[in-house]
């Protein structure tokens, strides 16, 4: 993190000296720094196999910690990629887009270690305000101002609502670290202690603000259609996966005790979302506002997980597949969502904003191998295997299999539908409508490599996802699944 | 050789996809050839598997088998498990030839983005293939949903004037079925740990549990796989996808939609629902509903086909028909019924796929399918008008052709469950006789009334090959079937005795099964 931190000041510094035409340095240094950044996790994995406690008690470098900062790390590296020449066309190559991207990272890697909530809240501040600056980065553009101030005003309100929450939980266990609030919440008696519930609901109102779930999700659409592409792309999986990691810190790892009290509430949101969502993807004209709304149902999906571990006993299959899935869900989610924001980031010229739906159309012309691979990201988003989305929806339905929630299972796939149905409204135009212009579509380097790097991981994890589902057990500490044993033996 | 034939099988005409990858959009010529060249390979390839499995056609269980247990993705038990019996040979044998044919005949109906057509052709054939051979589920359900991306861009690039809507109408139906039916397999999945402790996809371990599982549970099972399942043949009211699919599709799309595409869900009927379920297909009130809803598709399809005014919708519907003559015959639960009824959907694969490409070649000429516009077609194309009139006559079950062995199999085999069944089905046959024969006279006979069809040529070379095949087999069925059913032999008799070892179980059968996952919790309530 501290490595981050350098880089991003550094930048900053660069970006002073350089002329205009030389800004790509800003990206290539971003770009070093975070590759140094994912050396040094590997180095802190090595030396800590067990993992470690720092900051005076704050900070868990634990395997779950490591899991997300390779996954933003990831993040960050393919947006920067996806960000060079579309911030040339944007006109706005600065330097402290770079910078912030960096520092915003440090934020997620905070929230996602941390285990006292006053550092969650500074990593979450350091994080969403990082943010706020770079979906209004395109200072032109009145779109872009208007998202980055609606989401700035929504997001202040409910980091004060989860602050608010959270200063209650301090006041009942009389410390920040989740462990103490968990010990001073597990007394049967507070389940029906109101001070409890109160706390309980406003820390999940910021939480499920924050992975955007309905009803706290408005602020998605605009923020992401308002929002440069790139960033678009990379709040949808970075800024969320960080949210999941502070959402199941926060309510796994120390609210733990009070879940029969939450995870009702989440079987609410859950179908909210994803009703509210998918209905709402159905009619969507531009390309952006329609993967805002369909982040928002994946969210769904990934919740009804949650749903299933809550209501199951740690250790069981429902509660392991159901943790396992969320975790596989933000990985498959992250190269695949990121894939299709690069192609529509390149469908950016100088007079083509690109981001409607007919400007998707013959898009098979235009750039073949991009349309081609953007069927994959499109498919994968819907969850036809054997793209890599399919397996974050058979962890999902197998933890609520398991975990017997039949209705709601059902109910998941019969929306995992609506999803197929406005994913082919792109496929449909970008395939098989009559192109308007002829012209070959110019793709720069950074983002061929950008697409191509998702591409391939959105096949290979769909294809021989073996590695992978290993790699979450490890974070979850299951070294092997009991089969697994079974078989060795 | 032995030992992994059915991979080679599998992956030539997706090596042939990836081959065409590399070859130039502008060279159009080269790409017909080489997709035609790996086309005619994979048939050819998997010819000797006809003598491998002959020779063991009497040998239970599943043969060619490849693959170890988990060996693909061990922590969630899933295996690269390929392997055949005699239902899955015949129908692997069927869709290596009705491929190649389809390929064949799509050298001159396709002139726009040429190479893509190949591409997606060549790994729609390793899907379907894949679909039959996996004795796996995970992989099973992976070429299940992963054949249906090619077949919705066949149907949506090449297709019609309502190519998109029927595109999506054929992707969202179909995948309404499959993910109801993935619900199913994860029952099945977890259910076959909770008895045995061991997480697993392999289809024969789940033969030896899923009969296992308690009727009030098995019962939705069934009712997810047949929607799955009842989706695809198309049965009854489920079919509305089918007519517009097909009209709308490019020739050589039809040919594999009906040939092969449909015949996964009676696949699945037969590999899948019988055996998993056999508690509950036997179960009487069961049997009559899948019964009497495929007998209201045989009269169904029938009566809709007489009264079509376009070529393709009417041989569309006629699957529907004819369909339900396999569907009939594998819920007739004996084993004449269950060997007529895959016997059925090869012949059905034959004919239909030969009664697409017929119309097909009329309509690269004149671009219409409407039988008003044609009339006394035989004076100008003679040799079109012959094989035509085979293929329409095995199409109608005439003695002597395959169509009469299977579906007079079929019906004996419902006789002898029931012979009111038969009775109701064999109208089916009569109408099947009507349309298509009124259909013939209508197209075929009489003198040249459009003047416009007075230049047609006659078929090509190239087009009476893509023919020779589908006569050939279609008279070796007619004539001397024995071969077959003793292929089927053996398949068909295990399904009939596990249905009949578990038929007296509709009450919940034995103590030792766990109850399957329950404490359904009070949040989903």
């Amino acid at each position: 993190m501290v490595e981050l931190t350098i880089f991003a000041l550094g930048i900053l510094l660069i970006d002073l000296m350089v002329p205009r035409e030389w800004k790509w340095i800003n990206a290539a240094g971003a770009f070093v720094g975070v590759l140094f950044a994912a050396f040094c996790v590997w180095r802190i994995q090595s030396a800590l196999p067990r993992g470690a406690v720092g900051f005076y008690n704050s900070l868990l470098v634990d395997r779950f910690a490591i899991y997300f900062w390779y996954l933003f790390l990831a993040g960050a590296a393919i947006a920067i990629l996806m960000s060079v020449r579309y911030l040339d066309v944007e006109d706005e190559h600065h330097g402290e887009y770079y910078s912030l991207l960096l520092l915003s990272v440090v934020g997620m890697m905070c929230m996602a270690a941390g285990i006292d909530i006053v550092l969650i809240f500074i990593g979450l501040e350091l994080m969403a305000i990082s943010t706020y600056v770079l979906v209004g980065f395109l200072r032109r553009d009145r779109r872009s101002n208007e998202a980055a101030l609606k989401y700035m005003l929504l997001g202040a309100f409910s980091s004060g609502i989860f602050a608010y929450g959270l200063s209650l939980f301090y006041g009942l266990s009389g410390g920040t670290n989740l462990r103490d609030i968990a010990r001073a919440v597990s007394a049967p008696q507070n389940l029906h202690n109101p001070v409890v519930v109160i706390a309980l609901l406003t820390t999940m109102t910021g939480l499920l603000f924050k992975i955007a779930a309905v009803p706290f999700h408005q602020w998605a659409p605009d923020a992401y259609e308002g929002a440069p592409t790139s960033i678009t792309g990379f709040m949808s999986v970075a800024v969320k996966a960080a949210a999941w990691a502070m959402l199941l810190r926060i309510l796994v790892f120390g609210l733990w005790p009070l879940r029969s009290v939450y995870t009702p509430v989440i079987v609410v949101v859950a179908i909210a979302t994803m009703t509210g969502a998918n209905f709402a993807a159905l009619t969507q004209t531009n390309t952006k506002r329609l993967l805002a709304y369909s982040s928002i149902a994946h969210v769904g999906y990934m919740l009804l997980a949650f749903v299933a571990m809550g209501t199951s006993q740690p250790g069981s299959p429902g509660f392991s597949d159901g943790f396992k899935g969320i975790l596989i869900y933000l990985l498959v989610y992250t190269f695949m969502n990121l894939g299709a924001f690069a192609v529509i980031t390149s469908l950016r010229q100088r007079n083509v904003i690109g981001d409607e739906i007919d400007d998707m159309a013959g898009l098979y012309r235009r750039a073949p191998v991009e349309a081609a691979l953007m069927l994959l990201f499109l498919l994968s988003l819907a969850g036809i295997p054997p793209a890599a989305g399919f397996l974050g929806k058979y962890y999902i339905f197998l933890s609520l299999i398991e975990s017997g929630h039949y209705g709601l299972a059902s109910l998941g796939v019969l929306y995992s539908l609506f999803g197929l149905y406005y994913y082919l409204k792109i496929a449909n135009a970008m395939l098989m409508r009559a192109p308007m212009e002829t012209e070959r579509l110019p793709v720069s380097l950074g983002m061929r490599c950008a697409v191509g790097v998702t591409a391939l991981a959105t096949i290979v994890i769909g294809v021989y996802p073996e590695p992978f589902i290993r790699g979450v057990n490890w974070s979850l500490g299951i070294v092997q699944s009991p089969h697994v044993a079974a078989m060795v033996k | 050789m032995q030992s992994h034939i059915l991979s080679i099988i599998l992956f030539t005409p997706l090596v042939g996809g990836l081959v065409l990858l590399f070859v130039p959009k502008e060279n159009k010529y080269a790409i017909r050839w080489i997709a035609n060249i790996f086309a005619l390979g994979g048939f050819l390839i998997s010819l000797p598997l006809v003598p491998m499995f002959w020779a063991q056609r009497f040998e239970p269980g599943f043969k060619f088998l490849e693959g170890t247990p988990n060996n693909w993705i061990p922590s969630i038990g899933a295996g690269y498990n390929l392997g055949i019996d005699g239902i899955s040979f015949l129908l692997i044998m069927l869709t290596t030839l009705l491929g190649w044919i389809s390929i064949l005949s799509s050298w001159t109906a396709i002139e726009i983005r040429v190479k893509e057509y190949y591409v997606w052709f060549l790994v729609l054939q390793t899907g379907m293939l894949g679909v039959f051979m996996a004795l796996d589920f995970f992989l099973f359900f992976v070429f299940w949903e992963a054949m249906l991306v090619p077949m919705y861009l066949l149907i949506g690039i090449w297709g019609g004037p309502r190519k998109l809507y029927a595109a999506i109408k054929f992707f969202l139906y179909t995948l309404f079925g499959s993910v109801l039916m993935l619900l199913g397999i994860l029952f099945l999945y977890f259910h076959h740990h909770t008895v045995t402790g061991v997480f697993t996809f392999s289809i024969p371990e789940l033969y030896k549990t899923a009969p296992l599982i308690p009727f009030h549970y098995a019962i939705w099972l069934f009712v997810a796989f047949f929607i799955g399942f009842a989706i695809k043949v198309p049965m009854f009211p489920f079919h509305t996808w089918l007519p517009d699919a097909h009209v709308e599709a490019p020739t050589a799309g039809s040919v594999i939609l009906a040939g092969v595409l449909l015949k996964m869900g009676t696949y699945g009927f037969v590999r899948f629902s019988l055996p998993f379920f056999p508690a509950v297909v036997s179960h009487p009130k069961v049997q009559s509903w899948m019964i009497g809803i495929s007998l209201v598709g045989i009269i169904y399809g029938a009566l809709v086909s007489l009264m079509q005014k376009d070529m393709k919708k009417l041989v569309a519907y006629s699957s529907v028909s004819h369909l339900g003559f396999c569907t009939l015959g594998i819920f007739a639960l004996n084993s004449m019924g269950l060997s007529g009824s895959v016997l059925q959907q090869i012949n059905h694969g034959i004919s239909t796929g030969a009664l697409f490409l017929i119309v097909g070649i009329l309509y690269e000429r004149r671009h219409t399918r409407e039988i008003a516009e044609y009339g006394g077609i035989s004076n100008v194309m003679p040799v079109y008008a012959t094989i035509t009139m085979i293929m329409f006559l095995s199409s109608m079950g005439l003695p002597l052709l395959n169509g009469f062995v299977g579906e007079f199999t079929i019906l004996q085999g419902a006789f002898t469950a029931n012979w009111r069944w038969a009775a109701w089905a064999a109208p089916g046959v009569v109408l099947a006789a009507a349309y298509l024969l009124w259909l013939y006279q209508r197209v075929f006979f009489g003198t040249v009334t459009n003047p416009k069809n007075e230049k047609l040529h006659d078929l090509t070379p190239r087009e009476i090959l893509t023919f020779v095949p589908l006569i050939i087999m279609a008279l070796w069925i007619g004539l001397y079937p024995k071969p077959f059913f003793q292929i089927l032999e053996q398949p068909v008799n295990q399904i009939v005795q596990t249905i009949h070892d578990n038929s007296n179980a509709n009450a919940p059968v034995n103590a030792q099964v766990a109850p399957a996952p329950s404490s359904r919790s009070k949040a989903s309530n």
